[in-house]
């Protein structure tokens, strides 16, 4: 009897608000409801046709793409930074600080920040003219080919820190003694990084490319603060929510909901079929 | 001379990153301490006339909110954080000192939820949410916070392992209960466990900004990321004010890393690889 009761709240929490809502979603995801309405009418899989087929939806995975395509720019610099901090620097704990505090600030504020940065005229602006490349100067936000290279770069700017930080540990974790020994054979920097550092950190590194996947389709808070998903910026759940909220299409943002859903278990399973588990065990 | 070259680039390319990491930080820095007039007509790299002119931050204080804000934000992470120890201990303690029917199932669940993404789900947990009566209020910030927290209930199972069971033992010997075995043998054990949740879990609720945003309406009860947010509107012409509001909300968070960094380097390490 005992252990129920101490698995009793947590148990009852985690039903009522996830297992439930992702049943509510499946529920919801084949009908036409508003959110408001006592009735739900039956719609069968209208809503996901809708989600595979209306341009607008597709656009926004069009939209992850650019995501995609930053976060691997984000593990090539922070593994790039990793290797470099792992051996003798100068100032280790100031520059490992420097890249990681970013992750920690607000969402809010990093929108506001970078707001601010690239207005025209702005501090990015500036910059680029002190330097002589005035050419590359764009409407950062307000040319919708450029708005979601600015929005990725931002991403980049804030998540680098924590691949950065996992790297550096997974590293760190390769005893020093046998960097020495290497050393000691005639192994070069090159050398170190190809066969002690990268195998050391594969496993990391795999995961952190699948993770990237459905962290692409997920991203939200810095284009929603930033530019409300206007101007061509509309990430997959910036316009679920806004199908949920404010268009009142509920049933078909249930609908997106479940795709992104369904989208991010293949991508668990295929991860855990190509990276075994070394540290996801709870028994 | 190789080795010159190769430390330069090193350098030279920690100096770029960190400039690239710092510089839009710090152009909001020195613009909290512009006056609006200043602001619009100096350029972003120029210093403010008077760095001791703090009425951005009065205004950011009073007229923002943001006392309120961090005072919403004081209750919700107190209470969030006290539950979510409780709540990850509990089942943490059942998971790993007893063996009892749906063990398995038990552990399954909450390992698939880790998968469940949080921000999508909302288009139905709303609706759980309305119907327990607890739109636009605080219980709900508390409750979704409390009960969407597997991470800390691994690290809670982890940690538990390598506490030895012969302590338990020995308090049942002297004749405790169960509850009397988790409050005093358990949880003052799991010390490390819970500062590392503290940490990472603080932070987060800190940092939180959709939920908040979804469920509180009255500006009473804003927690601080969204009463900042709230600043694009009535202050949108007013750089300097939303600046430092930028920079108050930064400051807790850059002192708490400052000052327990190793701590936190070792909670992301953890958490975030699941």
């Amino acid at each position: 009897m005992v252990p129920y009761l101490f698995v009793l709240a947590p148990i009852a929490l985690l039903v009522t608000f996830t297992y439930v809502p992702v049943a509510n979603m499946f529920a919801y995801s084949v009908t036409d409801w508003d959110g408001l309405d006592r009735v739900k009418n039956f719609v069968g899989l209208a809503n996901y046709v809708d989600v595979f087929t209306e341009p607008d939806n597709l656009r926004v995975f069009v939209v992850s793409l650019y995501y995609l395509g930053a976060s691997f720019v984000q593990m090539a610099l922070a593994l790039y930074f990793a290797t470099v901090l792992s051996f003798r620097v100068r100032l280790k704990n100031l520059w490992k600080g420097i890249l990681f505090f970013p992750y920690l600030i607000n969402g809010v504020a990093i929108g506001l920040i970078f707001l601010n940065f690239i207005r025209p005229g702005g501090g990015l602006d500036s910059a680029l003219l002190a330097v002589g490349l005035e050419s590359v100067i764009r409407q950062w936000t307000g040319d919708p080919e450029v708005i979601n290279y600015t929005l990725a770069a931002v991403s980049v700017w804030r998540y680098m820190g924590l691949n950065f930080v996992m790297f550096l540990g997974a590293i760190a974790s390769v005893p020093g003694e046998i960097y020495e020994a290497a050393e000691l054979d005639g192994a070069n920097r090159w050398h170190q990084f190809r066969h002690l550092i990268l195998p050391s950190i594969k496993p990391i590194v795999g995961l952190s490319f699948i993770l990237a996947i459905s962290g692409s389709l997920s991203v939200f808070e810095v284009p929603y603060i930033m530019t409300n998903g206007g101007n061509g910026s509309e990430t997959f759940v910036i316009r679920t929510i806004k199908m949920a909220f404010e268009n009142n299409k509920v049933g078909l943002a249930s609908a997106m909901a479940v795709v992104l859903l369904a989208i991010v278990l293949v991508v668990t399973c295929v991860q855990r079929r190509l990276v075994p588990e070394e540290k996801v065990d709870l028994t | 001379m190789r080795q010159i070259v190769i430390s330069a680039v090193k350098y030279a390319s920690l100096v770029v990153a960190s400039v690239m990491m710092l510089l839009p930080v710090a152009l909001i820095i020195t613009g909290s301490f512009k006056t609006n007039q200043e602001f619009l007509t100096t350029g972003p790299f120029d210093a403010p006339e008077n760095w001791l002119n703090l009425s951005n931050y009065a205004t950011a204080f009073t007229r923002g909110g943001m006392l309120l804000g961090f005072a919403n934000t004081a209750i919700i992470l107190v209470a969030a954080i006290t539950g979510t120890i409780l709540i990850g201990a509990a089942a943490a303690y059942a998971i790993d000192r007893f063996t009892f029917r749906g063990r398995t199932a038990t552990l399954a669940l909450f390992l698939l939820a880790t998968l469940v993404p949080a921000v999508t789900t909302q288009v139905a947990t709303f609706q759980v949410v309305k119907a327990l009566g607890l739109y636009n209020s605080q219980g709900a910030l508390i409750v979704l916070f409390m009960g969407t927290d597997i991470i800390s209930i691994y690290i809670f199972v982890q940690f538990m392992r390598s506490i030895p069971r012969s302590l338990d033992e020995a308090a049942k010997i002297d004749g405790a209960g169960h509850l009397r075995i988790f409050l005093q043998v358990i949880l003052p054990n799991l010390k490390p466990a819970i500062a590392t949740v503290i940490i990472i879990k603080g932070i987060a609720i800190y940092n939180e900004f959709y939920i908040p945003f979804l469920y509180i309406t009255n500006p009473d009860l804003r927690p601080i990321s969204t009463s900042l947010f709230a600043f694009k509107g009535p202050f949108g012409a007013q750089w300097e004010v939303i600046s430092a509001g930028v920079v108050i909300t930064i400051i807790p968070i850059l002192v708490l890393f400052l000052a327990l960094q190793r701590y936190v380097y070792n909670g992301f390490t953890s958490g975030a690889t699941k």
